[in-house]
């Protein structure tokens, strides 16, 4: 499933979505950003109350799939801007990590 | 002849600056994708480039991240001026962390930096002293 399936199945927020046609092959949460950068793969939705700048660097050294800020958290303006420019889409969802993975879960990602 | 230096790309660091952070290794990793290195080489130098970027924007007054590419390895430097890390071995066990709380709160200062350092490379060197940090490290192709 890519991510914009994904994100409309979940009515997610989509904040910004270029190349959001990336395959999610897995997911990891994760709010500390060296446990992230060591445990995340490829293609993984990243799931985080995180919204500085640097999670676009993070996902884009790693390949992540996309961003999902759970929490309702708000995005800072230059993260988007960042995201953009690197093409990484960020999604915002007001539940929780842990709703958030079980949704996931159910819908086959694992 | 392994060990002649095929290629340097180097990188300035500011101090504090955590908007540019990443910047020198998203770089590294672009020019190792163009010279066709594994992907899995990739991942290992984006995760210790990213880690040593870090370390120099969050505990040194700034300083440089190299890439040095050899026909048998890929050698990361970064070189910082600072205060340097005053117990290495501690530095190094995971959970163990100087930064201050605001650069916690960004998602940084988990006490992972070093050690995931450690993890990914082939060959760990520290040099450190009252006037600055160096850090190189060795990944074999």
């Amino acid at each position: 499933m890519n991510c914009l399936e994904f994100a409309e199945k979940l009515q997610l927020t989509p904040l910004c979505e270029k190349e959001a046609n990336i395959e999610i092959e897995g997911v990891y949460i994760g709010d500390l950003l060296s446990i992230v950068m060591s445990k995340a793969k490829k293609n993984y939705a990243w799931i985080t109350i995180q919204t500085h700048i640097n999670i676009v660097a993070v996902a884009e050294l790693l390949e992540l799939s996309c961003i999902i800020v759970v929490e309702d958290m708000e995005v800072d303006n230059d993260t988007l801007d960042k995201a953009k420019e690197l093409k990484i889409p960020i999604f915002k969802t007001k539940e929780s990590a842990y709703q958030m993975a079980c949704r996931m879960s159910d819908m086959g990602i694992k | 002849m392994t060990d002649r230096l095929l290629k340097r790309y180097s990188y300035n660091v500011t101090a504090n600056d955590f908007m540019s952070a990443g910047k020198g290794s998203s770089a590294i990793k672009s020019n190792l994708k163009s010279l066709g290195i594994d992907s899995n080489i990739i991942r290992k130098i984006a995760i210790i480039s990213y880690e040593t970027e870090i370390n120099i924007v969050i505990h040194s007054f700034g300083g440089k991240l190299h890439c040095d590419i050899y026909e048998n390895k890929i050698v990361i430097i970064s070189e910082d001026t600072g205060p340097g890390i005053t117990d290495v071995d501690m530095a190094m066990k995971e959970g163990f962390s100087t930064a201050t709380d605001s650069v916690r709160e960004l998602g940084f200062g988990a006490g992972m930096g070093l050690p995931n350092i450690k993890k990914y490379s082939d060959q760990l060197e520290i040099n450190t002293s009252s006037t600055g940090t160096t850090i190189i490290v060795t990944i074999y192709l």
